[in-house]
């Protein structure tokens, strides 16, 4: 048996059934990560000693018959912006190089609760700022399936552990696309829940209104484990939902009959990659074949969807990234003249250029004159994104569409003009400023063997019938397994 | 257009400081991200409500009940200056 | 003719909430923790954590509204106003700027001139900041974040006041309205009622308002007097000077008598405002203000007059009573107990306000106890004790609470029934005293008093001196 070729529900039922020990697995990914790293660099922190305890405890629980579910042994990485008590959570940024919670974000504490083995944390754009991982302060993340390109992000290092075999499964957050899109370029699934669906509680905010945490798995079964396991009702974040419908596992059938699915004309058009669309498009008629009715129509407003995001999530994180200023954690400029000086030489010299870029951008969006002509017409501008979906799901089940308009970009191509790197995230902004789920699945490679992604979104709290379309494409393709050969 | 004068003030604001050099750049990137924000006044948004949550939540509310204990030691302990159980800053002056 | 000038007042009033816990989190709210020892997570600004708002502080700020007779919002939302300042763990204080919860409210105070309606502008909920200590040795400060995250309630008035007398009437008037709900102690000198005056000046029978200036850092009523008086000289002095007044915030000084302007150059006062993403809307429906409301206590007037009918105790005595609502309960389950409200009313009027002056206390922090001032009554009027040791006993009572009865017993202190004791003691004053002897019997019947003052002594005054009388006029015959 090669352990790391399991997906994480396999795995566990190995586990259970004492054909493999937890301490086996996570001893097995750590074998790859020994390989790997050093060339794809997907964690800032891998905590093998803390593993190896973690998977005694849990294997004597799982013995012991207290520890059950799907996930129980499983050895797993979490996204460096989401808090773990003890061990460091960076945001990959300079201002929080040192920082150490003194307290485990509620999805991390689901996931312990489910007898997941936290590995470590996983690299990504600085801040979730990004889309390539190339604006992490501790350096890039290479692309397991080409190293010469970029995994994505901001979630890259979460794709790319997943895809390489270093880590069973990840959490990643999506605030514009940074579980999906880096999926897409990793050829691993990647889902953002309906906003409020996985507490934030322990997430480290980029924009509020926005962010979602959500799992990174190498297929739709693993994928629907680990949203099981997430989403719960959580007291201690307001804008938390109270779900009954999240028998996600149970979710997975193949039936598809009937399914109307719409396909936006608005996504097919300028700027997207030939290969991605008949890739695409192909996986459109797979699940047609499988009885899903296909439609095509005019979604509207997509091309409005980038400045608006861009304007509200620059707002929101200029806010909260007010509270990184040298006094209560992480960096502190060593020399200054005062007060003021001490806060403008720490964060000038603690925070990335993108980072300071986005902070100027809102800070400048919300100030007294601009509030009403930037600030709240980008707000008004959601409200009419968000209508035009609700149109969309009065007349189908999902949306079907590209991931991302190209498959993963080489290293070193995207940074210099962000605005061309802004429009990478034309189709998956959309999902977050509605509050929608939406899923990424591979749907094949390029010439470049770079894979193609799917997405597939749903109305608000349809993650079931997402995950049943997602599930169907997979049987259909013959299952993905990422990791397998790599 | 954005000034120079711009630039410091939102530095001000956002308490940054840049090189001659980054603010140029910044101002620049500033002016086209801008422009590009510019193209939502295509759209006519009158009586649109903003839309500042995704669902209108309302009504989530604690009671009134001490839950926390003393978790001194652990909140000070990534301060960059800590003194007598506080966290040291520069002297400030009101 | 020299110029007149008419001085204009608003005020924002804040008003610390109380509350067990903070407005977003589960610490406590209590005085006097070391530092920090009353934060967590949400109150320092740690990564990662998220407010969620204390359902009380809701509940507090509406009572408040109705009472000042405000519109309450059915749907409010708090936003962030941004700055960076240490005290402030997020560098954004959660406030209300675009929804507050009540709006348009009034209150009525007593003039010279008759009674006078001050305008509120609005009420808003709000988060307070944490402490700033300047460290003796090093030029540093250290901050304390246990203050940080306590709730707020902002009362702004409009600027319908035009002198400190006003402003004095307005602020009493709020605080006892508060203290009735009990919504705060509302304490100036401990900060848990504080006063930002906004002041302008205008010839008198101009139409437009003058620039105005807003005065921080006044904790008590005089320095609010004095600052009033202070800023509109100073203001007259630079209009008369052909100068201009320049909109800012100043913070007085109460032992220079004097203000300084409190802006930088790196205070932009652009905070930014924007609805906080990580809060839900508080919607307030019809029902739910039914229960406020009809949860309200009876404020002062209504008792008052309740009062002139109720009990037969002077008007002067009704008016300070009921200045506390705090004193106002007392007085009605000793009235109750006792059923002798006119003595209640004694106590309170004579010893209890004495000994509040006499130790600086406000009525608020009277510890004893209704049922132990009606024991002390009750001992008196049983005549286990004499008025004088009542005295001694209610000091005790006054600070500790202890009960009379008890502590009777304890020490010792109840009269001395007992004929024959009295009886050697009086024997032992006559003989001690042989003039005042002769002069009663000379028919100086006044020379009695001294001989029952040198009994009372004698007894420690534990003798009932009626008792003392009379067996004094028995032997003195013989």
């Amino acid at each position: 048996m090669n352990i790391p070729e399991l997906t994480a529900v396999e795995l566990s039922a190995k586990i259970k059934a004492g054909e493999v020990t937890a301490m086996q697995a996570v001893e097995a990914v750590l074998e790859k990560a020994a390989q790997k790293e050093d060339l794809l660099h997907c964690y800032v922190t891998l905590d093998a000693d803390g593993a190896r305890k973690r998977a005694e405890q849990v294997q004597k629980k799982i013995e012991a018959g207290e520890m059950t579910g799907p996930l129980a042994g499983v050895p797993a990485a979490v996204k460096d912006n989401i808090c773990t008590e003890g061990m460091l959570t960076t945001c990959s940024s300079k201002i929080l190089g040192n920082f150490v919670p003194a307290f485990s974000a509620q999805a991390v504490r689901e996931l312990e609760n489910a007898g997941v083995v936290i590995l470590g944390k996983t690299n990504m754009d600085e801040f979730a700022m990004g889309s390539t991982t190339e604006t992490s302060a501790f350096g890039i993340t290479r692309n397991p399936c080409n190293t010469e390109h970029v995994p994505g992000g901001s979630s890259g290092g979460s794709a790319a552990a997943v895809a390489s075999g270093e880590c069973f499964f990840a959490l990643g957050s999506d605030t514009g696309g940074s579980i999906r899109q880096p999926a897409s370029f990793c050829g691993v699934v990647g889902l953002k829940p309906t906003y409020g669906t996985v507490s934030r509680y322990g997430l480290i905010a980029y924009a509020s209104s926005l962010d979602q945490i959500g799992p990174l798995t190498k297929d739709v079964t693993d994928c629907a484990a680990v949203l099981e396991a997430l989403a719960k009702h959580d007291a201690k974040d307001s804008t938390s939902v109270e779900r009954e419908d999240t028998g996600f596992l149970a979710a997975l059938t193949e039936d598809v009959k009937g399914m109307r699915v719409g396909i936006p004309r608005d996504y097919f058009g300028e700027g997207l990659n030939p290969g991605v669309k008949e890739a695409v498009l192909q996986a459109a008629k797979a699940l047609e074949e499988k009885g899903a009715v296909l439609e095509e129509f005019d979604l509207n407003l997509v091309d409005y969807a980038i400045p608006a995001y861009y304007t509200i999530a620059a707002a929101e994180a200029s806010s909260n990234l007010e509270r990184f200023d040298g006094i209560k954690y992480g960096y502190r400029t060593a020399e200054y003249e005062g007060l003021h000086n001490m806060y403008k030489k720490t964060r000038s010299e603690g925070f990335g250029a993108e980072v300071k870029r986005r902070i100027m951008l809102g800070s400048f969006v919300l100030s007294s004159g601009y509030y009403d002509a930037y600030y709240l017409k980008a707000l008004r501008v959601r409200a009419l994104i968000k209508k035009a979906f609700d149109a969309a799901f009065e007349k189908y089940d999902i949306i079907l569409g590209p991931t991302a308009p190209t498959t993963a970009p080489g290293l070193g191509t995207s940074l210099s003009d962000p605005i061309k790197m802004y429009l990478g995230d034309i189709y998956t902004i959309a999902a977050n400023l509605a509050g929608l789920p939406a899923i990424s699945v591979p749907c094949g490679k390029d010439a470049k063997g770079l894979p193609i992604g799917l997405q597939l979104i749903g109305d608000c709290f349809q993650e079931r019938k997402l995950l049943r379309a997602a599930y169907a494409y997979e049987r259909a393709a013959g299952g993905f397994r990422a990791g397998k050969e790599a | 257009m954005i000034t120079d004068e711009t630039m410091e003030y939102v530095g001000i604001l956002a308490k940054l400081e840049l090189s001659p050099k980054e603010r140029e750049a910044a101002r620049k990137d500033m002016d086209g991200m801008l422009q590009y924000i510019d193209k939502l006044n295509e759209l006519d948004t009158t009586g649109v409500e903003p839309m500042s949550h995704v669902f209108p939540i309302k009504n989530v509310f604690r009671e009134d009940i001490v839950t926390n204990g003393d978790e001194s030691e652990k909140l000070l302990k990534n301060a960059p200056g800590e003194k007598d159980g506080m966290f040291v800053v520069p002297r400030t002056f009101d | 003719m020299e110029k007149q000038y008419e001085t204009v007042i608003g005020l924002e009033v804040h008003v610390e909430l109380a509350t067990k816990t903070k407005i977003f989190c589960g610490c406590s709210t209590a005085f006097g923790g070391a530092p920090n020892t009353h934060t967590c997570p949400v109150c320092t600004g740690m990564p990662g954590s998220l407010p969620v708002l204390n359902k009380q502080v809701v509940e507090y700020a509406v009572a408040v509204g109705l009472a000042v007779n405000c519109e309450i919002s059915k749907s409010s939302r708090f936003d962030r106003k941004n700055y960076f300042y240490p005290d402030n763990p997020q560098n954004y204080q959660i406030s209300q700027l675009y929804f507050p919860i009540c709006k348009n409210g009034h209150v009525e105070i007593e003039t010279p001139s008759g009674n006078k309606k001050i305008g509120i502008h609005e009420i808003h909920m709000e988060e307070d900041a944490g402490k700033l200590i300047h460290d003796e040795w090093e030029e540093v400060s250290l901050v304390d974040y246990n203050r940080s995250g306590v709730p707020l309630i902002e009362i702004v008035s409009k600027p319908d006041m035009r002198n400190a007398d006003e402003v004095i009437a307005y602020l009493e008037k709020l605080r006892q309205t508060i203290q009735y709900i009990g919504a705060s102690d509302c304490k100036l000198q401990e900060g848990s009622m504080r006063a930002d005056v906004n002041i302008s000046v205008r010839e008198e029978g101009a139409e437009e308002l003058g620039i105005r200036t807003e005065m921080k850092n006044l904790n008590s009523f005089k320095a609010i007097t004095r600052a009033i008086e202070g800023e509109r000289a100073r203001q007259i002095a630079v209009l008369e000077g052909g100068g201009v007044i320049v909109q800012e915030t100043r913070r007085w000084d109460d032992v220079k008598e004097s203000s300084y302007p409190m802006r930088s150059k790196e205070d932009a006062q652009d905070y930014r405002y924007f609805p906080d993403p990580d809060l839900a809307q508080v919607e307030i429906d019809d029902a739910w203000i039914m229960r406020i409301k009809a949860s309200l206590p009876e404020f002062r007037d209504a008792k008052m007059e309740r009062y002139k009918k109720e009990f037969a105790i002077p008007e002067y005595d009704i008016s300070l009573i009921t200045a506390s609502k705090h004193m106002a309960d007392l007085f009605e389950a000793a009235a109750a107990i006792s059923g002798q409200p006119k003595k209640v009313s004694n106590w309170l009027m004579g010893e209890t306000l004495r000994l509040l002056k006499e130790k600086e206390m406000d009525a608020e922090d009277i510890r004893f106890s209704p049922e132990n001032l009606a024991e002390l009554i009750g001992l008196v009027d049983e005549k286990v004790i004499t008025s004088s040791v009542a005295k001694e006993v209610f000091e005790v009572m006054f600070e500790s609470n202890v009960s009379p009865g008890a502590y009777v017993e304890e020490k010792g202190l109840k009269t001395v029934g007992d004929v024959g004791a009295l009886q050697k003691t009086v024997e032992k004053v006559i003989a001690e005293n042989p003039q005042s002897v002769a002069d009663y019997r000379n028919g100086k019947e006044k020379a009695i008093g001294f001989l029952v003052g040198q009994t009372m002594k004698a007894m420690q005054g534990k003798a009932d001196p009626g008792m003392v009388n009379s067996l004094l006029k028995e032997l003195l015959v013989k």
